[in-house]
């Protein structure tokens, strides 16, 4: 006879998370603590100019005088700040000259996790920016990027090679002040992808950043900056995994876009941190800031993210509407099991006249997992005509799981036309009989109940990560039937 | 093909089969038949696998293997197909995608390689004519927003597809007009050959006299109270049930 629900959910709360290796790999780690020799020394480190520094320093003393957040719908853990280190790279002889002269190490620790960094082998139409603990080891298909006058490299070398570009954007979008996380970034960063696209130009390749954790006791604290000018278009891919330990580890990342005047950015994530064993301990806090403006007319930004990591998934990828007729979209599948907690969404914040945004939100929860949808939409009494479009939904499985909705909506302008649906099914066992019964076992069916449920979105994945994205939901809810 | 010996279930504390016996042979049709809450939708239940049915007794036997000890996706891979009273939907999942999954593990579970896109998409065609299903619902959500008859009709087009040996038609009749009756019992009149066979319930003859059944079977309170051939379906369509309860209720104590 079949197994029940309780046996199977038994079974695959147990399931290894696949990324949970450690590299043995020499590293340069600063002592643990946080204070103003710590960005210092990372600046130092760093070789920054004297203003990055000053910016630093500023957002430190923001930070200090940050309160703790408490609107959210999860206990915020206790985080000693001091017991963590702020800085951790894989320590490497000499400046880097090409991608022979990568540490093998590094390049097999990416390989087994499925991002090959030799240009010969890696995916067709994808440049790959591969960052492990604080610094980027490698960024692939360089040559032909600067071809089109595109710039795509760590956000380290920008600092050195593009000084006024990051001057003028950093923090632009979301200054250090904005929360404590934010500001805990803006002190301590060490490394993220900055992308420029100049005008008219479309990147013919999707741009791509893996983000590893590899050292203990460490957190990653990246920065990411795209910029779109005039009329360009870009498709920028992450994902993340991190070992398994039984200490929770910080991930506080800012990602900041700006698309200027008819451009426009399509930004995808795939989130699959450590999230913790089924009992709850370890697994990465992801606390992340991400937020894009589109600050000329007819611009578009457009966010899709794959949230199945982390034991807490804390963000809210968010567009500001500045120009008239811009778009912002936001796409997610957000999937919390064992004791996973999500509490995300998005903020569209209409300026312009004639905005439109779209919200297209699907939480999954198993096992005993929490999953909040958290969006705001806010309309200006300048947006004339503003639209907006919400639809959340929420998909149970097993009886221990939480969904929660969190809409926040404002409008001052009266032509603004706002729509909110929501919805929250659970997997039938009728369905999962359904199927079994056509000769597709229950892993199946729930893969391909949870994959037709959350189609939506992934169908907004760059192709070449829609398959794995799909693979991961299956692994992810394996067994989790109720 | 099918043996059932002395087969009793209960659902939680009721009991709802108390002791069937029937063999079902390829090429036959039989129809069970009986009031609301006799048992008719339990056997197909039990017979499928479902979960919260318990057999307490008796042996099922498809083609000399233990039914009863399979799950229920072996069950449909050893080629038990059951169209459903009431069809579920599944949004999202596209229905075409979800008959290759199907018919793909049915092959990986007697070791043959995946069908190829090409013939799958031949055998699609050729099924959708056969049965008259329309094409545009086949790539649709799994009966996402199907109507009633397009369900019904949804099941005859996946018995087409799988190629089972023996499938439950559970009053698959309900809830279709006379066009839609007519359409499916023609599909499943083409469908019928020498190798497979049919078990049909259905409360009412009307469906007889499209699909005729070689037995006729008439279940009361757990039981086969009794067995016929075609004329039993259109004696009961005379009388009702009430003559066949009286002996039975009598006969149960």
């Amino acid at each position: 006879m079949a197994k029940n629900s309780a046996e199977i959910i038994e079974e695959y709360s147990d399931k290894e998370y696949e990324y949970g290796f450690v590299t043995d790999i020499e590293m340069d780690v600063v002592p643990k603590g946080l204070n103003e020799d710590t960005i210092h020394l990372i600046s130092a480190k760093k070789n920054e100019p004297q203003w990055l520094l000053e910016w630093r320093l500023k957002a430190y003393q923001s930070f200090l005088k940050q309160p703790e957040p408490h609107w959210q719908n999860f206990e915020l853990p206790k985080i000693d700040f001091q017991d963590i280190s702020y800085y951790a790279a894989p320590r490497q002889k000499e400046k880097l000259k090409d991608m022979d002269e990568v540490d093998p190490e590094l390049i097999a620790t990416f390989e087994k996790l499925g991002i090959p960094l030799s240009e010969q082998k890696v995916l067709a139409g994808v440049a790959v920016d591969a960052v492990f603990d604080s610094v980027s080891v490698a960024t692939t298909f360089q040559k032909t990027l600067k071809e089109h006058g595109i710039i795509f490299s760590s956000v380290s070398k920008a600092v050195q090679e593009y000084p006024e570009l990051v001057q003028k954007y950093l923090g632009s979008v979301v200054p250090y002040s904005d929360n404590m996380f934010a500001a805990l970034n803006g002190a301590v960063f060490s490394d993220g992808s900055f992308v420029y696209i100049p005008k008219g130009v479309r990147c013919p390749m999707e741009l791509s950043t893996y983000f590893r954790i590899n050292a203990g006791n460490t957190g990653q604290f990246e920065r990411t900056l795209i910029i779109a000018d005039e009329g360009s278009y870009v498709s920028y891919l992450e994902g993340c995994t991190a070992p398994k330990r039984d200490e929770n580890q910080m991930h506080a990342a800012v990602v900041e876009l700006i698309a200027h005047e008819n451009a426009e950015i399509k930004y995808s994530t795939v989130q699959n941190w450590f999230p913790g064993n089924k009992d709850g301990t370890g697994g990465i806090y992801n606390f992340v800031t991400k937020r894009g403006i589109c600050k000329g007319n007819n611009a578009k930004i457009s966010w899709t993210q794959v949230e199945t990591g982390s034991a807490i998934t804390w963000k809210y990828p968010s567009v500001i509407l500045q120009g008239d007729n811009s778009t912002g979209e936001f796409y997610s599948v957000a999937v919390t099991k064992n004791k996973q907690i999500a509490d995300t969404g998005t903020k569209m914040i209409h300026m312009g006249k004639n905005t439109k945004s779209r919200i297209i939100s699907k939480g999954i929860s198993a096992g005993e997992g929490q999953n909040s949808y958290r969006g705001q939409v806010k309309v200006g009494t300048k947006a004339e005509n503003a639209r907006n479009f919400t639809q959340c939904d929420s998909l149970l499985i097993g009886d221990r799981c939480g969904a929660h909705t969190f809409p926040y909506i404002e409008s001052k302008n009266r032509s603004a036309t706002i729509e909110h649906e929501a919805t929250t099914s659970k997997i039938g066992e009728d369905q999962i009989f359904y199927l079994n019964q056509r000769g597709i076992d229950t892993e199946k069916a729930v893969a391909l109940i949870v994959n037709g449920y959350a189609k939506e979105v992934l169908n907004h994945l760059p192709m070449e990560f829609a398959v794995e994205a799909q693979k991961l939901l299956s692994i992810t809810l394996e067994g989790s039937v109720g | 093909m099918l043996n059932i010996k002395n087969l009793q279930a209960k659902v939680e504390d009721k009991q709802i089969l108390k002791g069937i016996d029937l063999q079902v042979n390829a090429g036959e049709i039989h129809a069970i038949m009986g009031p609301n809450g006799s048992g008719k939708s339990s056997l197909a239940s039990v017979l499928t696998g479902r979960e919260n049915f318990e057999v307490t007794g008796g042996e099922v036997s498809f083609d000399g293997k233990n039914l009863l000890e399979m799950s229920p996706e072996d069950r449909a891979r050893e080629g038990l197909f059951l169209a459903f009273q009431y069809p579920v939907e599944v949004p999202g999942v596209s229905n075409i995608n979800f008959l290759r999954t199907a018919l793909n593990e049915i092959r990986a579970y007697h070791n043959e390689p995946p069908m190829e896109a090409k013939e799958f998409l031949r055998l699609t065609k050729e099924k959708q004519k056969l049965v008259e299903f329309d094409a545009r619902l086949t790539n649709r959500s799994l009966n996402e927003g199907f109507s009633g008859g397009e369900k019904k009709r949804n099941e005859i087009f996946q018995l087409a597809m799988l190629n089972p040996k023996l499938a439950i038609l559970d009053e698959t009749d309900s809830g279709l007009d006379i066009d839609a009756l007519r359409v499916v019992s023609s599909g499943v009149n083409k469908l019928r050959s020498d190798k497979n066979a049919f078990i049909v319930i259905t409360h009412y003859q009307r469906l007889l006299e499209y699909i005729v059944p070689d037995f006729v079977h008439v279940l009361y309170n757990g039981r086969i109270v009794k067995s016929g051939t075609k004329e039993l379906a259109l004696e009961l369509e005379e009388k009702g049930y009430d003559w066949i309860k009286e002996p039975a209720a009598t006969a149960s104590v």
